[in-house]
């Protein structure tokens, strides 16, 4: 095959490879204008977020290539002693980590912090794509969800323990592996979706009220689909599940999550307005955002983020950085390249030969997927606050690696497909 | 394998849909709203007016007469505010735990987020210690502000004092003053107002989401520099109005003198004056109310507001009027039995009988007869009605500057007050009224009023021979000493240069040998008249108008002191130091009679009871009031008898 003529090099995919490096140089310019102080342009300083960035930044690039050059079969025979760390780790994070902001996630390292769930998510992806991999020729049986789910929920029940729910969430995109490969249907994930749409509502609206809406929903439901025994029987088990659903909904906001969640919720759904108090980051990071306009200010012009005025703006709300420099042309960029990153690693897994590798890939593009949607959702509020950074973008050592070593394993596994065997 | 495979469009499609979604909520963001980038705007910009300093007052010497000292205001950010020692704040700026609460909560109520003045007008003694330890109030910071300060603390009434704006001043300037701003609520301060005040400058300041600046906007592109306001020159002798204040002391009365050559006011003394320090900084509020209450109305400003009867000295207005009129000449000689009779059984006396007596004779003597003749004739022998006649004694007096105010840039001037024809026509029920009707006044008695600074005036135009500029305190207005237009112009009152020089010898001789020679000054001829005003609410008002030189004279004074008694005795003496003082720098008067003036109490005893209530009461009851005042006065110069006795002693005529 002429393929085989091509060396090592020519195996790898460059475009992901070109991809995550302007997102990283993005991220690295971004975070420039974030902590640029116009009293002290000074110069480039290793002191700085900035300069510590580039650091993490030329890390990776090693970390990255070192990757490439590991034989891939490390990585799939690795996966449960991976995971068996990670989950070590993340046992020891509760007992030994440093508590910032309210989350016990952090193992310090010398000078530096490490963040286990970060690897969570990519020792979880491994394990999850050896264990299906052991599936492949069965067809998707429940027993096969339920072994699969129970290697994602652990980890997640860890986390949650920190508390990191943040975090927690991500493992949850998951899903569309299982989606994939066939254990959960179509049906369902409509019915994934409903469940969402329904939890808004039900905090929206009064749930009694809500509850005569699905009622009567299902009544147009009956006289449409015709009287049949079969529908009513259908459409009463519906409503019945519904309307738990929805009181159960509002009992668990009331009862289960915490206040800071509950109000970050309530901002974001427009039933509390507190500017300066839970609405402050969103409010800020909306006001950078939409004070860009559609070209921006310009590189280092940000008002907004040179002043400070948005929280966290170099790790989680770096986003307002891009919005308010770059304005609307500048960010629609960003997302550009971020569709386009996981529309071509959805193409690297369907070429795949093994179902390790493809299902490795989903994981891959599900986690970055997810936490591309929640963490600019955030900044512009159409989801509620949640603490996670945009992959390669926000500023961060462990965030960066994790997602290096996560892209990167999936590139060796593209690689070397033509050396695997498909089972 | 790879049964699925469809699936991955699924995927793609809500991976899609979600970028879309994202995309269409920046595009409302960003393109569709313009809210946020107005919030942008509020969020880093803060216009922060630059306060320009206050125009700086010299004397005609260019000593200073108030300036700027700079003082601080504290101010505080609640939110910022985090271990402080608040103890040690409070006692460098001298409050207390509770008064730290109260400011704190105050300043929570209008933001946590933004500043707030915490302490007002912190003096830079004060400052000077605070900043040293200003690194442990965290949440606090210093802003300079400026307040005036008067070096010698004199001139308080010329000078004025600043406030801050109330709405009405902040709805009368059309937006120009803001809460907070100072403005000129008397005096030079508020007729200079626009020239004092200088120009707010705006800063456009960039600041973090801690409200700490960050440099400016656009590069300063859209910043106004604050400019200063306009220093002025005034016409005071600041020696001599620091001589005159302290010869003022425990009095009530003015001293206004005048250059007669320009019009320019050399001193200008309110008695009882007050130190116009009192009127700046924290303490200010007590201090004014304590003043507002005072009995003795030190913010009453005397030269001008005060309109008095004017007694003798109107004798020269009249002599002048009467020879320019035609009704007498100097050698005019009525005969003087000891009084005029102008009733049967009405005669206006004089203090002596004079024989037959001329017009130097009559100013010299001060002869109430020959003024009451001159009077008469002037009303009832024109060949006219007596109402008409008086209406052309009247214009006289007007064009002596008397009946209206003379125009000085101070605010409140008063006219005084020149009745015309009518009021006594309609007073008398008909118009067939005479001299003797309304006789006092031919002596300045009566109705007539007139301010301090009108006599100084008089004075002015005696010394011109017949013209006056019209007096004024500032005689210069910034770099280019400009001097209003107004202030320039000749005007004349009416009577020719020929008819002075008798009225002049007159006065020379009342000094020389006659109502006021122990105020002789050895080797300048002064021309001067006593006056003393019968009060009917009390001791008699002592007055005295002088100039001096006799020839080419270089001032012209009036000095009125309230219920002193003659004015031989008491405003003379002040008069001849103060002319003394300015045309050769010393005072050669006895000491002992310097003495005697400077330590003399003359201040009418107030019952402390009266004080602040009757302030306040309503109209229909002053006169009540009036007259429980006036017992009272009564019953204290009942008590000074003895004072009395000592004024007649050295009483010279």
């Amino acid at each position: 095959m002429h393929n085989d003529k091509k060396g090592f090099l020519g195996r790898i995919d460059w475009l992901t490879i070109c991809l995550w490096l302007i997102l990283c140089l993005i991220g690295w310019f971004n975070i420039h204008a974030a902590v640029y102080d116009p009293e002290n342009p000074g110069l480039f300083s290793m002191a700085t977020n900035y300069g510590k960035q580039s650091i993490y930044i030329f890390t990776a690039i090693i970390i990255g290539f070192s990757i490439l050059i590991i034989d891939q079969r490390f990585f799939i025979s690795a996966s449960p002693f991976i995971y068996v760390v990670v989950v070590l780790l993340l046992v020891a994070v509760l007992i030994v980590g440093r508590n910032v902001g309210g989350n016990q996630a952090w193992i310090p390292l010398g000078s530096f912090r490490l963040q286990p769930s970060e690897f969570g998510k990519l020792a979880t992806c491994l394990l999850l794509a050896y264990f299906l991999n052991t599936q492949t020729n069965k067809n998707p049986s429940l027993k096969g969800l339920a072994i699969g789910a129970c290697i994602v929920l652990f980890p997640v029940f860890l986390v949650m323990l920190q508390p990191d729910t943040g975090s927690a969430l991500a493992f949850f995109s998951l899903i569309f592996v299982f989606y994939r490969e066939g254990y959960v249907g179509t049906k369902l994930l409509i019915l994934g979706g409903f469940a969402i749409l329904l939890f808004v509502l039900a905090l929206l609206v009064n749930q009694w009220i809500l509850i005569g809406i699905i009622a009567a929903v299902c009544l147009v439901f009956i006289f449409l689909l015709g009287k049949k025994r079969k529908y009513l029987i259908d459409m009463g088990v519906i409503f019945a599940v519904a309307s738990v659903y929805v009181l159960s909904v509002d009992f668990a906001y009331d009862n289960i999550l915490q206040s800071h969640q509950r109000n970050r919720i309530d901002v974001i759904l427009g039933k509390m307005d507190d500017p300066k108090g839970e609405g402050y980051n969103l409010n800020q990071s909306k006001i950078a955002i939409g004070s860009g306009k559609l070209l921006g200010k310009g590189y280092l012009q940000g008002t907004q983020t040179k002043y400070n005025f948005v929280p966290e703006q170099s790790t989680d709300f770096i986003f307002c950085t891009v919005g308010e420099e770059w304005g609307f042309v500048g960010s629609i960029f960003l997302i550009g390249i971020y569709v386009f990153l996981l529309f071509r690693i959805i193409h690297i897994a369907e070429r795949q030969r093994t179902t390790f590798a493809r299902v490795y890939a989903y994981g891959v593009a599900s986690i970055l997927f997810f936490h591309f949607f929640i963490n600019i959702g955030m900044t512009i509020g159409i989801v509620p606050v949640i603490g996670i950074p945009l992959p390669f973008i926000s500023y961060g050592g462990s965030s960066l690696w994790s997602f290096t070593i996560l892209l990167f394993i999936l590139l060796k596994f593209d690689s070397a497909r033509k050396g695997l065997s498909p089972n | 394998m790879n049964s699925y495979f469809e699936r991955k469009y699924v995927i793609q499609g809500i991976i899609l849909i979600i970028a879309l979604t994202i995309v269409a909520r920046l595009f409302y963001l960003q393109v569709i709203d313009d809210s946020y980038l107005l919030s942008a705007n509020n969020n880093v910009l803060r216009k922060v007016i630059e306060y320009p300093a206050r125009g700086v007052i010299l004397d005609r010497n260019g000593k200073i007469l108030v300036q700027n000292e700079p003082v601080y205001d504290l101010m505080v950010i609640p939110r910022e505010t985090r271990n402080i020692d608040t103890a040690l704040l409070c006692r460098l700026i001298g409050i207390d735990k509770e008064g730290f609460d109260k400011r704190i909560k105050k300043a929570r109520e209008h933001s946590p987020y933004r500043a707030s003045i915490f302490e007002k007008l912190i003096p830079k003694e004060t400052f000077a210690v605070l900043q040293e330890h200003m690194d442990k109030f965290n949440g606090f910071y210093t802003v300079d502000r400026n307040i005036r300060t008067y070096p010698d603390s004199i001139a308080a009434q010329f000078l004025g004092y600043i406030q801050e704006v109330n709405d009405k001043d902040i709805e009368r300037s059309n937006g120009f003053y803001r809460s907070g701003d100072y403005i000129g609520a008397s005096g030079v301060e508020r007729s200079y107002e626009e020239l004092l005040r200088g120009t707010r400058g705006v800063k456009n300041q960039m600041v973090d989401a801690l409200n700490r600046p960050q440099g400016s906007f656009m590069d300063g592109k859209y910043d106004t520099l604050a400019i200063a306001g306009e220093g002025l020159i005034s016409s005071l002798d600041k020696e001599l109005q620091i001589l005159a204040e302290k010869l003022m002391k425990n009095k009530l009365g003015s001293v206004v003198a005048i250059e007669p050559s320009t019009g320019e006011i050399l001193t200008y003394v309110s008695s009882p004056s007050y130190n116009p320090n009192l009127m700046v900084g924290r303490e200010r509020g007590n201090n004014y109310m304590e003043m507002l209450y005072d009995p003795y109305k030190p913010m009453f400003n005397r030269p001008i507001q005060a309109s008095y009867p004017p007694g003798s000295v109107f004798k020269v207005v009249a002599a002048l009027t009467a020879q320019q009129a035609g009704i007498i000449n100097p050698q005019t000689i009525f005969h003087c039995p000891g009084g005029y009779r102008y009733g049967r059984n009405a005669i206006m006396r004089c203090t002596h009988v004079d024989g037959p007596t001329d017009l130097v004779k009559s100013i010299q003597k001060s002869c109430n007869t020959y003024y009451g003749y001159v009077y008469a004739q002037m009303l009832d022998s024109r060949g006219m009605p007596t109402h008409k006649a008086y209406d052309l004694w009247r214009d006289g007096l007007l064009k002596f500057g008397l009946g209206n105010p003379l125009g000085i840039d101070l605010p409140g001037e008063k006219g005084g007050n020149v009745f015309p024809s009518e009021y006594y026509t309609k007073h008398f029920g008909s118009d067939k009224w005479t001299s003797s009707y309304n006789i006092s006044q031919s002596i300045g008695q009566g109705q007539l009023g007139i301010t301090p600074l009108q006599m100084a005036n008089i004075m002015a135009i005696v010394a011109n021979r017949g013209y006056y500029y019209r007096p004024h305190l500032i005689k210069g207005i910034g770099e280019k000493k400009i001097v209003k237009k107004e202030f320039t112009e000749k005007i004349w009152a009416g009577v020719d240069a020929k008819h002075y020089e008798p009225v002049i010898e007159g006065m020379s001789r009342a000094v020389s040998s006659g109502t006021a020679t122990a105020s002789r000054i050895p080797g300048i001829e002064m021309c001067g008249k006593t006056g003393t005003v019968q009060n009917p609410h009390g001791e008699n008002h002592a007055v005295f108008f002088a100039f001096a030189p006799r020839d080419n004279p270089k001032i012209a004074i009036a000095v009125f002191v309230e219920n002193a008694g003659y004015g031989g005795t008491w405003a003379a003496p002040i008069a001849s130091m103060l002319i003394e003082k300015y045309i050769r720098d010393t005072v050669s008067l006895p000491k002992y009679v310097q003495d005697r003036i400077l330590n003399a109490s003359i201040l009418p005893k107030v019952k402390t009871t009266e004080k602040k209530p009757e302030v306040r009461e309503k109209k229909d009851s002053t006169d009540k009031s009036k007259a429980a005042n006036n017992k009272a006065q009564t019953a204290f110069y009942q008590d000074n008898k003895k004072r009395e006795l000592l004024v007649h002693h050295s009483q010279v005529r």
